[in-house]
């Protein structure tokens, strides 16, 4: 009798007071004792009202409503162009973000997101970027990889249907059909032909 | 009672518009779907595999920029691609009723060193251009491709009177989405394959396919001076 009492004693208690109990205070301790520190180091915001001209650089994140015309340097950290932020200024960080108007050359060490609505006017020099459809490019970009790896040729996929010859949407033969020799689009094994010199 | 239904029928219609039924909506989507259908493309991997042999190729996009044209083509040949939208020039011209200068503007278009562009992704600009005004462009792409560089153009079979362009959205290496926007004319003309080859005599066909979707893509390619 007391043995068995003992055993199941034990096995209850631990299982709620770990997982519930720390987890609290432990949360609860660093978000009370300095939340504007926290959020003061994370996230720095420049207003719709501000206007700097000149350099900007900094360690933080960045989110910027306003006007900036010069230099943005946050090399370790992401920059994000607000729907109302309006740059005229090269542009280097780790990754940025571009809900707004830049104009400028933007070189991001990981990524440039041109959302929806924004726009850029510049060279862009990233390892990936995206082009949201209603987004507004001009200029150049550059993703050369780091390393200089060759990309490696991916096959053709023949099993997809779009791609098959004798489909809605296939490529068919209309050899002779116009003026010189032609090539048959749309024949899986198809090869080119040359017609030209 | 028949009579009576139809009567009922006819009296409903003369309150207005019927409600779209199911069959419409599907319908309307069909269309929709066709607008965006996928279709094959024989001359895409062609036109990678021309370009996989350079390090970092400098890429010209003659289309509007399409997003994820620019995430393929940076992710599979790690170039720098150049979005230069003829389609905008176009309708720039069309809407200031300059049309006919557009043969004395492609010239001095591009910014880019002669014989410094590794591939040029025409798409079928060609099509909506006057002849002085294609030939003027046929002739710039050419001077500013280099030697053994590639260009792909599409060329319509078809004439059609449709306002429309054609953003050409890779989907793989052998297939693309034709998704249309507005434009302010239509094609001029459809090009004959001789007209083609005349546009662009300074190049060599080395792939011409004709698509189920009346169009013809052709693979062009600089010769290397001897």
């Amino acid at each position: 009798m007391w043995k068995r009492d003992e055993s199941v004693k034990p096995a209850t208690p631990p299982a709620p007071s770990p997982a519930a109990t720390p987890v609290a205070p432990a949360s609860a301790a660093p978000v009370a004792s300095e939340p504007r520190a926290q959020l003061g180091r994370d996230i720095v915001n420049i207003g719709k009202s501000v206007i700097i001209k000149g350099e900007l650089s900094g360690s933080e994140d960045l989110t910027i409503e306003g006007h900036v015309e010069g230099k943005i340097d946050l090399k370790d950290n992401v920059l994000t162009i607000g729907p109302n932020g309006k740059i005229k200024a090269e542009v280097f960080a780790k990754a940025v973000v571009v809900l707004g108007e830049v104009t400028g050359n933007v070189t991001a060490s990981e990524k440039v997101d041109i959302r929806d609505n924004g726009s850029v006017d510049g060279d862009i020099a990233s390892p990936r970027v995206a082009i949201a459809e209603g987004a507004h490019f001009r200029g150049s970009v550059d993703m050369q990889r780091s390393g200089g790896n060759k990309p490696a040729a991916k096959p053709n996929v023949p099993g997809q249907p779009a791609q098959q010859g004798g489909q809605q949407h296939g490529g068919q033969q209309h050899g002779g059909q116009q003026q010189g020799g032609q090539q048959q689009g749309g024949q899986p094994q198809s090869q080119g032909q040359k017609v030209g010199a | 009672m028949a009579d009576a239904t139809r009567s009922l029928t006819d009296l409903f219609g003369m309150l207005g518009p019927r409600k779209a039924t199911e069959t419409d909506a599907a319908a309307e989507s069909s269309v929709t779907s066709v607008s965006e259908a996928a279709y094959p493309s024989q001359s895409l991997h062609k036109f990678l595999r021309c370009l996989q042999s350079t390090d970092n190729p400098l890429l010209l996009d003659l289309g509007p920029v399409v997003g994820s044209n620019v995430t393929f083509f940076g992710e599979q040949l790690g170039c720098r691609i150049r979005v230069e939208d003829i389609a905008a020039d176009i309708d720039r011209h069309v809407k200031g009723g300059t049309v006919d200068q557009l043969a004395e503007f492609f010239p001095k278009r591009f910014t880019q060193d002669p014989g410094t562009v590794d591939g040029i992704l025409c798409w079928d600009v060609l099509d909506y251009l006057d002849r002085p005004a294609a030939q003027a462009l046929a002739k710039s792409l050419c001077r500013l491709l280099r030697p053994d560089g590639c260009l792909l153009g599409f060329f319509s079979t078809a004439e059609s009177a449709e306002q429309v362009y054609t953003k050409y959205v890779v989907v793989n290496e052998t297939t693309l989405r034709y998704r249309t926007y507005p434009a302010l004319r239509p094609r001029q003309r459809s090009l004959l394959n001789g007209d083609i080859i005349k546009l662009f005599k300074d190049l060599r066909v080395t792939d011409s396919f004709l698509m189920k979707s009346k169009l013809r893509e052709m693979l062009f390619r600089k010769p290397t001076p001897r």
